[in-house]
């Protein structure tokens, strides 16, 4: 009985794996953020190409480009696109496609405290550590009427490598001179005060379990967890909260270089534009050896820029803008 | 000699097994014995093989560090262990900050369960309560052993951060003069992470420390009552001192533990790679550094990262050569009384 029994079952498996030997398997490895997106995509593709298997592994995004630099995986992700140096590493060439984007907020735990404003000089000197207590002036001028607490700030950062965090620090060096001087830009900086947790999900608990702190995480992380994110003071001097809508805004105003789908959109100028947003991208091979495996991810990629853009909004993220998207299908049109 | 009646026996009973043996195999005495030598010229070498295996996969895990960490080894050189900024951005790299975390994480938490420890593993070697009670509480020391390291994280989240936020404020009004206790209050702190590792290494200490105690001679706790010394004097003149080597060695694999926890650690400590008296602020170790930076690290990160590894591995050996050369000298001394 039991031998039969392996036996059957044996004949099941090496039937399943023929069945997917026939059809295509594609791997992908990189960036944590994007990765419910990216999950979502390859649900809603295989089931109308059951011959297509994708799987992708969030690993991070600095392990991504390496697993995709080293040719382990048909395509890679990325949350800070890739360096010069890193596409110049990759033999059969490099096409950066921005996938979907996200804005960074600045979630805050201050019972009672459910609209918060924080101005341009408030958020930079709280994350340089100058603007010590809630009660600051430079806090309550932007908040008349909310009774803010006497007690410290804590200042909760990322421990790890990330995306989050070079395009935070991006952020405040372009709006502080002074945060450039001491801090810097980077994946991993040095803050000059508070703790720090790994992932989002590590800030987003610290947050959660002291009064009194405020750290920044993807707006999709905040969502979820029902945290109470502040609203920010954008060039223009208008307080904006983070929504789809006013993240859209300042993606729509990314100057893409010619030869290259990578840039970050800089602090506009627009009204209603929440000023922290970022793409995030999927690394893929300009020249594909196996070529029903370049077919296959090419129309994976273009399926997630035409229909996968709709899952973008109940999964927190922003859905890129129309001319970004063309731009991403014409890229696309070169992978050999 | 006075070993010497003691000696007489094993042979005489090695010469029963013997004659026990003979008459299933009547003559061939000397194959059955080749046989034997054999047996443990295989023996000898499997054994000789593991030695090896064991030291090879030593130097071998330490070359692999090296070979890595070299880049970084070479542009930082000593001033790696001198240096507090650690900025991945700007490609400075100095481990001073998590040195020091490390060190002082790992002491704090010693001097938390060592006397906890050693009266926890007295109470259970004496005989003030029933052996039913004792064995039960032995057995529920021992079990905090078996928790894994995420859940005294976790643990440390939902209590410990709670605790330390509250009394870490009057703390540090009543006593924040010292340096030790300045404010600002951050519920993940070295402190928080100290508690926590007191914790953790509290069995290794409890369950060495009892069986060096039970190990101790009967008869020297006779003598001692002979001599009128009460049970107090018996105890902290007689049975501790002889005890006292395994009581180290408890200590030093207490404090290698400390040294290597990672999880709970990176968990509860708030990461900080700034260098604070006090221990109410968010500190690092070098083991939590490197479990939250190496997966997204690249290029000379990647080997600063090596170099601190090796660090880790140094100061495990450094603090394994002295507590071993503690440990000697504490036999020396106390070898008069076994």
């Amino acid at each position: 009985m039991k031998i039969s029994l392996l036996l059957g079952s044996a004949a099941t498996l090496l039937a399943a794996g023929t069945a997917f030997a026939a059809g295509i398997q594609l791997q992908g490895a990189g960036a944590t953020f994007p990765a419910p997106m990216y999950q979502r995509w390859i649900a809603e593709y295989t089931k109308s190409n059951p011959n297509v298997q994708i799987n992708y592994q969030a690993v991070g995004s600095g392990a991504g480009i390496k697993q995709f630099t080293q040719n382990l995986v048909a395509f890679g992700a990325s949350d800070a696109a890739m360096t010069d140096n890193e596409i110049a590493a990759v033999k059969q060439g490099v096409v950066l496609i921005p996938a979907t984007a996200g804005s960074v907020v600045l979630a805050y735990n201050l019972p009672g405290v459910t609209d918060l404003k924080l101005s341009r000089e408030a958020y930079s000197g709280i994350f340089l550590g100058k603007t010590k207590k809630w009660s600051d002036p430079a806090i309550a001028k932007t908040n008349p009427g909310v009774k803010l607490p006497d007690t410290a700030i804590t200042v909760c950062s990322r421990s790890d490598g990330s995306g989050t965090t070079f395009v935070f620090t991006k952020h405040l060096s372009t709006i502080s001179p002074e945060f450039k001087d001491k801090v810097g830009e980077g994946t991993s900086v040095t803050w000059p005060t508070g703790v720090a947790g790994k992932g989002n999900d590590g800030v987003t608990a610290l947050v959660k379990q002291s009064p009194g702190a405020i750290g920044y995480v993807e707006y999709g992380y905040a969502k979820n967890n029902k945290l109470a994110f502040a609203s920010l003071e954008n060039k223009s001097g208008q307080f904006v909260t983070a929504t789809t809508a006013s993240g859209a805004e300042t993606l729509a105003t990314t100057k893409f270089p010619p030869d290259i789908l990578r840039a970050w959109p800089s602090d506009p100028e627009v009204k209603d534009a929440y000023p922290i947003a970022t793409f995030t991208w999927l690394l893929l091979d300009k020249k594909y050896e196996n070529k029903d495996q370049g077919e296959a991810v090419r129309k994976f990629v273009e399926f997630g820029l035409n229909d996968g853009q709709k899952f973008a909004e109940e999964l927190g993220y922003i859905p890129l803008p129309k001319e970004i998207v063309e731009k991403g299908l014409e890229a696309l049109k070169t992978i050999q | 000699m006075e070993g010497g009646p003691a000696t007489a026996g094993p042979p005489f009973k090695v010469r029963k097994q013997g004659q026990q043996q003979m008459p299933e195999q009547p003559g061939s005495t000397g194959h059955s014995m080749r046989r034997v030598r054999r047996k443990l010229d295989l023996f000898h070498v499997i054994t000789w093989l593991m030695s090896v295996a064991a030291v090879v996969t030593l130097l071998w895990i330490v070359v692999s560090i090296i070979i890595p960490a070299w880049p970084a080894i070479q542009k930082t050189g000593f001033g790696f262990f001198m240096n507090t900024a650690w900025d991945a951005n700007r490609d400075r790299y100095g481990a001073f900050p998590f040195l020091v975390g490390t060190a002082l994480t790992s002491l704090i938490a010693l001097c938390i369960a060592l006397p906890l420890g050693v009266f926890i593993a007295l109470f259970l070697s004496e005989n003030f309560l029933p052996l039913a009670i004792r064995q039960t509480i032995r057995f529920v020391v021992e079990l905090l052993a078996a928790i894994p390291s995420v859940v005294y994280g976790l643990w440390g989240i939902a209590v410990l951060i709670p605790i330390v936020q509250r009394f870490g404020g009057l703390l540090s009004d009543r006593l924040g003069f010292i340096p030790l206790f300045q404010g600002p209050v951050f519920g993940n702190s070295t402190l928080t992470a100290s508690l926590v590792l007191a914790l953790m290494v509290l069995p290794t200490i409890t369950a060495i420390s009892r069986s060096a105690l039970v190990a101790v001679p009967g008869t020297l706790r006779e003598g001692s009552y002979a001599v009128g010394a009460t049970r107090w004097e018996t105890i902290f003149r007689v049975l501790l001192p002889t005890a006292a080597p395994g009581i180290v060695a408890a200590t030093i694999l207490a404090f290698g533990r400390a040294m290597g926890e990672t999880m709970a650690v990176a968990m509860l400590i708030g990461n900080s790679p700034r260098l604070s008296w006090s221990l109410l602020s968010p500190g690092g170790t070098l083991a939590g550094l490197l479990a939250n930076q190496f997966g997204e690290a690249k290029g000379l990160q990647i080997s600063a990262l090596m170099y601190a590894a090796l660090a880790l591995v140094l100061l495990t050996l450094v603090v394994n050569m002295i507590g071993e050369a503690v440990l000697r000298h504490a036999q020396k001394v106390t070898a008069g009384v076994r």
